[in-house]
């Protein structure tokens, strides 16, 4: 065993902290409202960003009962139809995804999993998550508001978006859409920084980078991602507010509406799709990243097996967070670009297939002979792989431009997408909720619930996206209220999409079957003792489940390895956790704690 | 988006070179620690706060850079007229400056404890930058006087909202600055009035920085650098 642990000792945290530096909470209100500890911000994080995407969960139904059953249902009008599909949209990608990844999974656990006793800035965090959450109610506002929610497509395209044809466009809905983000983004950077500067500065002795287990690596890296993109939307964003409420013209062209002409002139539509998907791409790996490196950490503990490499892992996640800042215009094919301009984004694109790809084999070679268990968190990340690989694949066609073309705005699109940022993503939360919630609770989720809800997700999925594939091959655009009566559309195409809608009901209600088991367990899951799956990771090794504020009682972990020492020969026990000296004996302070 | 891009490679050099320093070629799968040692965690030799201000720089310059992409991207379209700036932003610059080496003075008085020219400074840089504030309203009114209203001229339009944005930056500053001269009215020079000094300081060199970008933008000063790129772009 080669001794390769560097000699510096520059700048590393104490292992004790005096009592004064840490946060103490002084009552009810500050330690479960108002509180700047690290699990609890992560906890009102995850329950805030999953009843809002409960909100959108409801709204993908009546979309599908729209287009699965077009007429039947009278209050869905065309207007109504497009502030659904814009709101889910949003919901889902913004205010579920990104918060629950970056501000649940990150909060809870970046400070658990480098061993620090909480971020660097907790005041600063707790902000963090009364902005976002004052951006969700300003969100959930513009329901209430006249005219309803904003209805202009979740990429709030203009001219159409500002203006009096589309839902919300000359009322609240956009105005409140646009604040509503624009929290979001101050409120996020306010994490963000959080997360970075914890991973930078905070780690306890021994947790060299090298050394972090790699959900640590995929939040960190769509977190510094994310700060440097989200400012794109932030942008767009104010010039938008500016050219709806004070008549600038940054994105609107000389325009004729109902007849007369408006007082805007010269503005370019196009500005906002660069700004936007320059946001926007990056924003696909900001809500991938973390799932990469999640998925990579259940996959090798549930099979018993060290991450087969971890540096190509490492060098693949940094390599497509900075890849991923210059394919954006691959949106944009159908925007009338410089064939040369596409060609050089259609390169980026496939080249970012290839530390993908590398990731995608590496968490094969993972599970080849490797002592799997099925466990739910296992069935996930299997589940994911899948799907992911799935919705990769489709993803060459549309990066390439002739391909993409005749495919653009069609449920082909859709249906790459929700399959590949979508479903692949969800389930690795579910994966990761079934993972971590015996930390956060001490219970175990309950198992059979548990089984029913995986395979009606995964095997739904399925059904809703496989066949949505061909329904865009057909030729079905996207964004249609109802298809009427053309040609190309027949009578077997309009009971597929009735099975899609059926079947998109079921995967619903298999979620409902999910949030029960989440507060059943509460009360009457299985106990699982501090370490249920064997981990090696430090957030398995606290004192007490969960965690207590501190995390680590007295002394901070010393961190001896890396975290995917498992099935190790001659080792006493099949998984050696970071902080295990083995084969030396720990030292005295370290055996006392 | 070229300004934009070019900002990014700024941020992918740095964070490059930081991660070249990272061992990321060493095989963590056979190390293991020794137990008497304390191995380092190689973080960066700087307390959690500045480290935090470089992040939130690198943010805040994107944001800057992302306006000046938009700028840069508007100026093609054919309505597009160079803004004449009014005379007062010159003077404002100057009172940019003047707060940037009053507080640059203030670091220098903090690293030598020497709390009474420290108190000095730290007003001396805050009225400077309530004056470029003041002088930012006036240089607005001057404008809307000429008769550019937002719809008018996309320029002007972008007059507003750039140097809007920076002010909006410097309030936030005023206010960190409020917060470290109520730190001085202690008795001494403190640990942590001494940072909060230099984290000020950083902070308004860094929107020196910007507004002196901001100026050239505005004034037409880099327009040939924005063909230059579009020509590499075609």
């Amino acid at each position: 065993m080669a001794d390769a642990t560097p000699q510096a000792v520059d700048n590393i945290p104490p292992a004790e902290v005096p009592e004064v530096e840490l946060y103490h909470p002084k009552s009810w209100w500050t330690k479960y409202v108002f509180s700047q500890d690290a699990k609890v911000i992560a906890i009102q994080y995850s329950g805030t960003a999953i009843a809002i995407g409960l909100v959108a969960l409801v709204l993908s139904w009546l979309i599908r009962l729209q287009l699965g059953f077009p007429g039947t249902f009278d209050f869905i009008t065309p207007e109504a139809y497009y502030q659904f599909i814009t709101m889910h949209g949003m919901i889902m990608v913004v205010y579920l995804l990104t918060a629950l990844f970056l501000g649940g999974f990150g909060n809870y656990l970046i400070p658990l999993m480098v061993g620090a006793r909480d971020m660097v800035f907790p005041y600063v965090n707790m902000l963090s998550f009364w902005v976002y959450l004052l951006a969700v109610l300003v969100l959930v506002a513009s329901f209430f508001a006249p005219g309803g929610p904003t209805g202009a497509g979740w990429t709030l395209y203009p001219p159409q978006a500002i203006t009096s044809g589309t839902p919300g466009g000359q009322q609240a809905g956009i105005l409140l859409m646009l604040a509503s983000l624009m929290l979001f983004i101050v409120g996020f950077t306010m994490g963000g920084l959080n997360y970075v500067v914890t991973v930078l500065q905070a780690r306890t002795r021994g947790m060299t980078l090298m050394r972090m287990p790699l959900t640590v690596w995929g939040i960190f890296t769509a977190t510094v991602m994310a700060l440097l993109a989200f400012p794109a939307l932030f942008v767009a964003c104010v010039m938008m507010l500016f050219d709806r409420l004070l008549g600038t013209s940054f994105f609107m062209p000389a325009l004729v509406e109902f007849g007369e002409q408006l007082e805007y002139g010269g503005g370019s539509p196009i500005l906002f799709q660069h700004l936007f998907w320059f946001f926007g791409h990056p924003e696909v790996y900001i809500v991938a990243l973390p799932a990469f490196g999640i998925v990579s950490d259940l996959i090798s503990t549930h099979a018993r097996k060290n991450i087969f490499g971890y540096r190509m892992m490492v060098w693949a996640i940094v390599g497509i967070g900075a890849l991923s800042f210059i394919v954006w215009a691959h949106h944009m094919y159908v925007s009338g670009m410089d064939p040369y301009f596409g060609f050089f984004f259609a390169t980026t694109t496939l080249i970012i297939a290839v530390p993908t790809a590398i990731k995608v084999y590496n968490w094969v070679l993972t599970l080849w002979r490797g002592d799997i268990h099925l466990s739910l968190p296992m069935l996930f990340a299997i589940g994911f792989i899948v799907t992911f690989v799935n919705g990769g694949l489709t993803g060459l066609f549309l990066g390439n431009v002739v391909v993409d073309v005749p495919l653009s705005d069609t449920m082909f699109v859709v249906a790459h997408f929700h399959m590949v940022m979508g479903v692949a993503p969800i389930m690795v939360i579910f994966g990761a909720i079934y993972h971590w919630y015996p930390k956060m609770t001490g219970r175990m989720l309950n198992e059979a619930m548990g089984q029913f809800h995986f395979w009606v997700t995964f095997v739904g999925a399925y059904a809703i996206f496989f066949p949505m594939h061909y329904v865009g091959l057909v030729g079905v655009p996207r964004r249609y209220h109802e298809l009427g009566d053309a040609t190309f559309v027949t009578d077997s195409l309009h009971s597929l999409n009735a099975f899609i809608s059926v079947a998109a009901l079921i995967v619903g209600f298999a979620q409902v079957v999910f949030m029960f088991n989440l507060f059943w367990s509460l009360r009457y899951g299985k106990e699982s003792g501090g370490n249920p799956w064997r981990a090696t990771t430090l957030e398995w090794q606290t004192p007490e489940t969960p965690p207590i504020h501190g995390n680590f009682g007295k002394d901070l972990p010393i961190v001896y390895r890396w975290a995917y020492d498992y099935s190790v020969p001659d080792a006493p026990d099949d998984y050696l956790a970071q902080n295990d000296p083995w084969p030396q004996k720990a030292p005295a302070s370290e055996a006392a704690s | 988006m070229i300004a934009a891009l070019i900002f990014l490679a700024i941020v992918v050099a740095i964070a490059g070179w930081w991660l070249s320093r990272q061992r990321l070629f060493s095989k963590p799968w056979l190390e293991t620690g020794n137990a008497g040692l304390a191995p380092g965690t190689e973080a960066i030799n700087q307390p959690a706060s500045k480290v935090g201000l470089g992040v939130f720089l690198a943010v805040v310059g994107a944001l800057f850079a992302l306006f000046f992409s938009a700028y840069f991207m508007r100026m093609e379209f054919p309505d597009w007229r160079t803004l004449a700036m009014p005379r007062i932003v010159w003077f404002n610059t100057g009172a940019l400056v003047l707060s940037s080496i009053a507080l640059q003075m203030a670091v220098v008085a903090a690293r030598r404890g020497r709390l009474q020219a420290l108190r000095q400074d730290l007003l001396a840089g805050a009225a400077a930058a309530v004056i470029f504030l003041v002088g930012q309203v006036l240089a607005w009114r001057a404008l809307a006087e000429l008769g550019y209203f937002a719809t008018s001229n996309p320029a002007y339009s972008f007059f507003v909202l750039i140097t809007g944005v920076h002010g909006l930056h410097m309030i936030g500053g005023l206010i960190a600055l409020a917060r470290t001269a109520v730190q001085s009215a202690g008795g001494e020079v403190t640990e942590r009035l001494r940072t909060g000094t230099e984290l000020c300081a950083t902070y308004w060199h860094f929107m020196l920085l910007v507004w002196v970008i901001i100026v050239a933008l505005l004034a037409g000063w880099l327009n040939e650098f924005a063909d230059i790129c579009r020509q590499l772009l075609v």
